[in-house]
């Protein structure tokens, strides 16, 4: 029993950001699923980071509605943004998101109520690990509820075909918008969760790196499943972890090995296995097969 | 006064590295975001040659240029001539360019440190002349300089040469130039050569301008130089010079009257709004096509 609570108190930390990153890529999935790469999720994080921190830290409001105002800002804020920016499309939407995303976090810098660029620390921790565990599995309930539903038809629709969906009588606009916004709210929750977990939040805690992180979780997991994103930010959570107990051995300081490992699993993803890390068995039994027929 | 000088240096940069960024895009309709790593790395190997074998920097110069375009054939080779035929090539390119943006940037953290490296003293010598009531030094107007040299380079080559030609072609329509007799694989992989160049080219100006070499150093200018695109309108060389020297010259004032750190704020906001009103940019060419 020693010997487990040493585990945990060593690797809580390794642990609540395994949930954390989770519930990141899954806000980046949201949009993903029906096809639009919008890369807005930092601020949305932000927002909420920064709404639950101030709502326990300056009204004094009790975590959980904390934690729920900080889900629900960023969630309203989606819609305005939505509305102008899902005119544009692709690579543009991107751009235009990074922008929202960057303009959030310049203006906390410039903010002096919030201490600018040194963010506010002395956060009461309020969140463990069991609550971050227990958002990632609501979040992964919601997502696995949409799938096979008529709402779940509809995205696939959008995604694999817009102009088609549209002519079909599926109303894009609105599944779209409802994608942005719920995973602007999940994007404003793992931000609530880490500020109350880490003691602190600071802007460039979100920047556009982070989102960058977000994404490549989501696509080495695997975007066409709603569970790809949570296992791929489990295993590229879990990956510096070993790398740190591997880098002595190859001469190479943890910190760009772990880097160089991340931008290599990335590219043979991407090439490779563009389902991401759950296509794997299915790719692995396919090759099994072939090997056997021949 | 003052400021318009050091604006058109820092839009001069900001140029050179837009116009990489949008060639190819122009061409391939990808987003390559692996350009800033090169822009990285061809300062420190600029850095390399100039400290450690002691070339001197008109020599070093044109050798990183050349080492940031050959960069560019490995990345196209590496990272997106392999999705090439897939559906969703722009943005599984997008990704594997961020894929390599991360291996480079590894690389350089590895060799070189985290820390900031400098160029040695006196690489390129320090004098200053008044012009107008401006301060200019010889580093402000040598880099403008170049900058401008490479401007009508590259015009000769987009314009007037059979490359160029065949760039245009390409980045018209893959399907009917090669049905023309193209070699469309040859071609892009010369425009990854060009566009990374350039890159290379504003990493060394911009490594020297400011001193400061490090591994992040192209996170910065990668954003910039997506609102410099944008405004210009994506794809759109003359559209990206003149958006990047306007870029330059509004941070400028921008720091100057309303303090440095609403600088980065300016490009954001107007990247936001140019996309949500006119997604064609100032230059932009024709309404984006559906898909």
């Amino acid at each position: 029993m020693e010997w487990l609570q040493e585990t945990y108190a060593t690797y809580q930390s390794t642990l609540a950001y395994i949930g954390l990153n989770g519930l990141l890529a899954l806000s980046v999935y949201t949009t993903l699923s029906c096809g639009q790469l919008a890369l807005g999720n930092a601020g949305f994080a932000a927002i909420g980071a920064y709404a639950a921190t101030l709502l326990t830290m300056k009204a004094g409001a009790p975590f959980g509605l904390s934690l729920l105002l900080g889900a629900l800002l960023p969630a309203l804020v989606a819609v305005p943004l939505g509305l102008p920016v899902f005119r544009i499309r692709g690579v543009f939407l991107a751009i235009a998101t990074i922008g929202f995303g960057e303009v959030v976090r310049i203006g906390l810098v410039n903010w002096e109520y919030v201490n600018g660029a040194q963010g506010i620390v002395a956060i009461p921790q309020k969140a463990s690990v069991g609550l971050v565990w227990i958002c990632l599995a609501g979040a992964l309930f919601v997502l696995s509820r949409i799938r096979g539903s008529k709402w779940g038809f509809a995205l696939e629709a959008i995604r694999e075909d817009e102009p088609a969906a549209r002519t079909m009588g599926i109303h894009t606009a609105r599944y779209k918008l409802a994608m942005l916004v719920l995973g602007a709210a999940l994007a404003g929750l793992a931000g609530g969760l880490e500020a109350h977990f880490t003691f602190m939040v600071a802007p460039n805690g979100f920047s556009f790196g982070r989102v960058v992180d977000m994404l490549v979780f989501a696509v080495v997991g695997g975007a066409g499943a709603f569970y790809g994103p949570a296992i791929g930010a489990a295993f590229l959570t879990l990956l510096p972890e070993v790398l740190r107990e591997v880098s002595p051995h190859l001469g190479i300081e943890p910190g760009p090995l772990r880097m160089l490992v991340n931008g290599l699993v990335l590219l043979a993803v991407i090439l490779f296995l563009p389902q991401g890390l759950v296509s794997l068995p299915a790719w692995w039994r396919e090759r099994l097969a072939s090997r056997r027929s021949a | 006064m003052q400021q318009a000088v050091n604006g058109l240096f820092l839009g001069s940069i900001y140029a050179l590295f837009a116009l990489g960024y949008t060639l190819v895009f122009g061409v391939l309709d990808i987003l390559n975001l692996a350009h800033a790593a090169v822009f990285m790395l061809a300062s420190f190997v600029a850095l390399f040659l100039v400290g450690r074998s002691g070339l001197h920097i008109l020599v070093a110069f044109p050798l990183a240029v050349l080492f940031a375009g050959l960069l560019g054939v490995v990345l196209e080779r590496v990272a997106f001539r392999p999705l090439r035929a897939r559906a969703d090539s722009n943005i599984s390119g997008l990704i594997s360019s961020i894929a390599m943006a991360t291996v480079f940037e590894a690389l350089a953290l590895w060799i070189w440190g985290p820390n900031v490296s400098r160029f040695p003293f006196g690489t390129i010598p320090e004098r200053q002349f008044q012009v107008a009531g401006a301060v200019i030094s010889r580093l402000q107007l040598t880099i403008v300089a170049v900058a401008v040299a490479i401007f009508l380079l590259l015009t000769w080559l987009v314009t007037r040469t059979r490359l160029g030609r065949e760039v245009r072609a390409v980045a018209e329509s893959p399907r009917a130039a090669r049905i023309l007799g193209v070699d469309v694989d040859r071609v892009i992989a010369w425009s990854f050569f060009i566009s990374s160049a350039l890159g290379g080219a504003a990493g060394v100006l911009f490594g020297l301008a400011f001193n400061a070499i490090q591994p992040d150093m192209g996170r910065g200018v990668e954003l910039k130089g997506l609102a410099v695109i944008i405004l210009g309108g994506m794809g759109s060389m003359p559209g990206a010079v003149v958006a990047g020297f306007a870029l330059g010259l509004t941070e400028v004032f921008v720091v100057a009257h309303l303090g440095a750190s609403w600088r980065d704020a300016i490009s954001f906001a107007g990247l936001f709004l140019i996309l949500v009103l006119r997604p064609r940019g100032l230059f932009g060419a024709a309404a984006l096509r559906e898909a």
